[in-house]
């Protein structure tokens, strides 16, 4: 089924199309929420889903309605992921470039800089970089940023390396191109599907890891929503009120799979693509 | 390898096999010993100077502004506090002292580190080994199952499964665990943990569920890269000469497919052991497990620098030592690699 | 009694489809040929002649989905490959029919001993222990010469030249004695040097053991060197039949000439420009009725573009090592009723 060039595209789009739903959600709630987010309601706390109160997920343990909540923490997610995704991207894949590009002592150097910070553990490198810098909003962008720059230096490093001895790069230096001219007017086009990938992969990485510090309590904070720290407060009352442990989750889960089945679906496209390159 | 000569023979080839083995693999793994040290020594130098920079773990922080002291006292905690000398300097006395193992005091607890941190060693390896059996046992199959497409309706469930596997935030999988088999008792660690070997079977019965939480995301991982790798193994050449010979389909896919197929997902799977070692962090925390991730994390709330800068260190180590693991089971399996080392 | 000269193999209508996103692709369309015992058959073609698809047709190795076998039957001593299940083509495969194929490098498994590759067949084909099977590829592999063979046996893939690796491969295909060895491209990927080698090889095997082989090449050069039959193919269908003498002596099909035209020759008078067939091999996918070469045929006619021409037979001559090969044409040129003699 996914064999058919329809079939790739169907995985790649369903991935868009949640993603985009997200999206529309985010800019749905600049404007207008069912209830407000951290309007605490007492008489009305750890209220079961139902559609005669209008509470759609229920309520949590000071009333706030569990559904605005979701929709608010969209943006924040989404925000902190992407940029930090980004800020992980360009940092590492100009490291990449110039380690591939350069190769010898270059490589060596920069490559174990990235080696480096890949013998931590993802979740716990994040959680030591809050550590230091504080838990503050900016940081955590900083904090997954950097947890994601040696994936982004390896990917573009192997891809360097590969095109760096193809025909159209001799090509170009013999006509007189400088270097950095070669790298980024030929090389880095070449290189950017792969990169798109790894982006959209990175990206539903990224929210789980967003989520994990939120829950763990070092991310956003509360009252603010995010996703994680409604979970980590949920977790009190599971028992008496699982809506609001599975709603958050199912957002999170949600997202993370339209990004998965974007970065799946693009990489399916790409593939045979890249082996008929040979 | 060429030609045994004329004292080895009559030993038995498996013999002589593996005794080379050991020779060239020993080269081998001198070599990437080696080539590991600089890649620890940066950890060590990122974490500990990094940790200087953690607010409130200075010792204005620690005394605040009520607390009297002697001036003794004062130079005794600059010392403890390490504020009496310069900062390189004490990097390197504090990696002297590590190297012969002494990890130093926890500020909290004025413990020594390191004996506290071995002590929740096993637990941690316990749970990564029973993810990892989970996963392997979960994902080779489906993957395989997957990539020989008998029904394309297999293939699409299982590939939809794995996605749903990898989208599943582990500390939520680890919540609806724990609302859905409360009821379960001895299933649900709940700060009760026993060790293996004082109750083997409690202590799997309370693991279970934690280290499925980590296992599924893990099997969802192995199961893509086993049906990627295989998808690209069925295309090789010498798939075809195999089919050929006349060998039955089962004979082709497993002696000669999956052979091939499965040596990226050894490399991925030590990848993923090493990181659950320290990786484990929220799944701990849910369970209340008393792992080494979750001291980790209670060193970072608690600002408790020396025990940070140690347990992190040691995780990076155990993190670097499995993956140098896996290159050398990689090795082992692969003739091309480890006859590349001139035993031509 | 089996006799060298014997049909063995007898191709009869074989058409093998290819769907692809594209549309279908008619890789072999309605060819016929038949292999006698012992002779060395040469299907000579450019790429995408059908001339590989042919070769995995005759295994059914040819990969289904996209491929299938439309139609057509091969008949192999009696039976008729095409029907029957896949345990029965099994036994075929390997054990009375073998094949190697173009690039010896990716063709072994290269986690495997090379002893042990050649002895799966062995054990599974005339049910031989593992260590009988091993004892027997090491003396296959000093019968096909490879030097030290007892030691070299239990090497990888990788620790062989390109040449060794192709030997390994003939001795794993020849390893069960088989009635008919196909050799797909067996010495493109390999150095002239040994390039000669390897076809000695083949055809020393041929003769000694009274093999047949399925040549498969888009080299004149190797046809000549020792093929005792060739066919001709183009776009799916085989243009010309005939020994290999005749064939290079009076070939008859405007697009047989024109290959033997493209051989630079070493005699040729001053500074001639190099022949070659005008146009390009066509888009298998929407062929137009008529005659698949007559957009580039010098002696293209009317009736060509209306159907493909007959086949017209010219009575079985003498020529070639086995004898009562057959002499054939598919052309408008030689089709009795239009004839228009050369």
């Amino acid at each position: 089924m996914a064999g058919t060039r329809l079939g790739k595209n169907a995985i790649a789009l369903t991935g868009l199309a949640i993603i985009a739903f997200y999206i529309a959600v985010i800019i749905v709630a600049l404007f207008w929420l069912p209830y407000d987010p951290v309007a605490m309601s007492p008489a009305h706390m750890l209220e079961a889903p139902s559609i005669k109160t209008g509470h759609l997920f229920g309520t949590d343990e000071f009333g706030r309605d569990i559904l605005s909540r979701i929709m608010q923490g969209c943006s924040v997610s989404l925000i902190i992921s992407i940029s930090a995704t980004l800020m992980g991207a360009v940092i590492g894949t100009l490291m990449g470039i110039w380690a591939g590009f350069l190769g010898g002592k270059w490589d060596q150097f920069i490559m174990r800089i990235a080696d480096i910070l890949f013998s931590f553990p993802s979740l716990l490198l994040a959680i030591f970089i809050m550590g230091i810098l504080g838990e503050k909003t900016y940081n955590v962008i900083i904090a997954i940023g950097i947890v994601y720059i040696p994936q982004f230096a390896r990917v573009s490093r192997g891809a360097i390396i590969t095109l760096k001895s193809s025909e159209f790069v001799r090509a170009a230096f013999s006509n007189g191109a400088g270097r950095s001219y070669v790298l980024f007017k030929h090389l880095l086009p070449n290189i950017m599907m792969p990169l798109i990938v790894q982006v959209s992969l990175s990206l539903s990485v990224a929210i789980l890891l967003e989520s994990a510090l939120s829950f763990l309590g070092l991310g956003i904070q509360p009252p603010y929503p995010s996703w994680g720290n409604m979970l980590s407060s949920a977790r009190k009352f599971m028992m008496l009120a699982p809506w609001t442990a599975i709603y958050p989750g199912i957002a999170i889960s949600f997202l993370v799979l339209g990004f998965n089945l974007l970065g799946d679906g693009l990489r399916d496209i790409l593939d045979p693509r890249l082996r008929n390159v040979k | 390898m060429k030609g045994n000569p004329a004292a080895l023979r009559g030993v038995p080839n498996s013999l002589i096999n593996i005794l080379a083995l050991g020779l060239i693999m020993g080269r081998y793994i001198v070599r990437r010993l080696l080539s590991l040290i600089p890649v620890l020594l940066g950890v060590s130098i990122i974490v500990f100077f990094l940790v200087r920079l953690i607010p409130g773990s200075s010792l204005q922080m620690y005394l605040g502004t009520q607390v009297e002291t002697t001036p003794e006292q004062m130079v005794e905690l600059k010392r403890i506090f390490g504020e009496d000398k310069p900062v390189p300097v004490l990097y390197i006395e504090w990696l002297g002292r590590v190297l012969r193992g002494d990890f130093g005091y926890s500020l909290r607890t004025s413990r020594p580190i390191l004996p506290d941190i071995l002590q929740r060693l096993p637990l941690s390896i316990e749970i990564t080994i029973i993810a990892l059996i989970l996963a392997l046992a979960i994902g080779i199959p489906l993957g395989i199952l997957s990539a020989i497409k008998q029904h394309p309706l297999t293939d699409v469930l299982i590939r939809v499964g794995g996605l749903l596997g990898l989208s599943l935030p582990q500390f939520w999988l680890a919540s609806l665990m724990v609302i859905a088999f409360s009821n379960f008792r001895g299933w649900i660690p709940m700060g009760n943990y026993v060790g293996f070997f004082s109750a083997p079977l409690q202590n799997i019965r309370m693991l279970f569920f934690p280290s499925l939480a980590i296992g599924i995301g893990l099997a969802a991982v192995i199961m893509r890269y086993t049906r990627n790798s295989m998808l690209e193994v069925l295309q090789m050449d010498y798939i075809r000469t195999a089919k050929a010979k006349g060998l039955k389909k089962k004979v082709v896919i497993v002696r000669h497919a999956l052979r091939n197929a499965i040596l990226p997902v050894i490399t991925v799977a030590g990848f993923n052991t090493g990181y659950l070692l320290g990786g484990a962090i929220v799944i701990e925390e849910v369970f209340a497990l008393p792992g080494m991730g979750r001291l980790a994390l209670y060193a970072i709330y608690q600002r408790d620098y020396p025990l940070i800068q140690g347990i992190i260190l040691l995780i990076a180590a155990m993190f670097v030592l499995v993956n140098l693991v896996t290159d050398l089971i990689y090795a082992a399996v692969d003739p091309r690699i480890r006859l590349d080392d001139g035993a031509r | 009694m089996k006799q060298r000269g014997d049909v063995i193999l007898s191709v009869k209508n074989l058409k093998t489809y290819f769907d692809t996103e594209y549309g279908i692709v008619k890789a072999v369309d309605d060819i016929s040929f038949d292999v006698r015992r012992g002779e060395v058959l040469g299907i000579v073609g450019e790429s995408g002649s059908g001339k590989s698809v042919t070769n995995l047709s005759l295994l059914r190795l040819v990969p289904t989905p996209p491929g299938r076998i439309a139609g057509g039957q091969i008949f192999f001593e009696g039976k008729n490959l095409l029907e029957g299940d896949e345990e029965d083509i099994r036994l075929i495969r390997g054990g009375n029919i073998s094949m190697i194929f173009q690039d010896p490098m990716t063709s072994l498994n290269p986690l495997l001993r090379i002893s042990l590759q050649i002895a799966e067949a062995l054990q599974l084909h005339h049910g031989l222990s593992k260590k009988e099977a091993v004892a027997k590829a090491v003396e296959l592999l000093k019968a096909i010469g490879i030097p030290d063979a007892e030691s070299r046996a239990h090497d990888y893939p990788h620790q062989f030249s390109g040449g060794m690796r192709q030997r390994v491969m003939i001795a794993m295909a020849i390893s069960c004695s088989p009635d008919i060895l196909i050799a797909d491209e067996p010495t493109t990927a390999l150095d002239v040097t040994i390039q000669a080698q390897i076809l000695d090889l083949i055809k020393g095997l041929s003769d000694k053991n009274t093999m047949s082989v399925i040549l498969i090449t888009h080299d004149l050069g190797v046809v000549a060197g020792i093929c005792d039959s060739v066919c001709v193919m183009y776009a799916g269908r085989i243009v010309e039949k005939a020994g290999v003498d005749e064939l290079f002596s009076d070939p008859k099909h405007p697009y047989t000439i024109g290959l033997l035209d493209s051989i630079p020759r070493i005699d040729a008078a001053g500074r001639q420009r190099l022949y070659s067939i005008p146009g390009a091999p066509p888009n298998l996918v929407n062929l137009p009725a008529g005659c698949p070469f007559y957009p580039r045929c010098e002696k293209g006619m009317d009736v060509c573009t209306k159907a493909f021409p007959p086949e017209t037979s010219f009575g079985a001559t003498g020529s070639g090592a086995a004898g009562g090969a057959t002499r054939s044409v598919r052309c408008w040129l030689h089709a009795e009723g239009s004839h228009d003699a050369r």
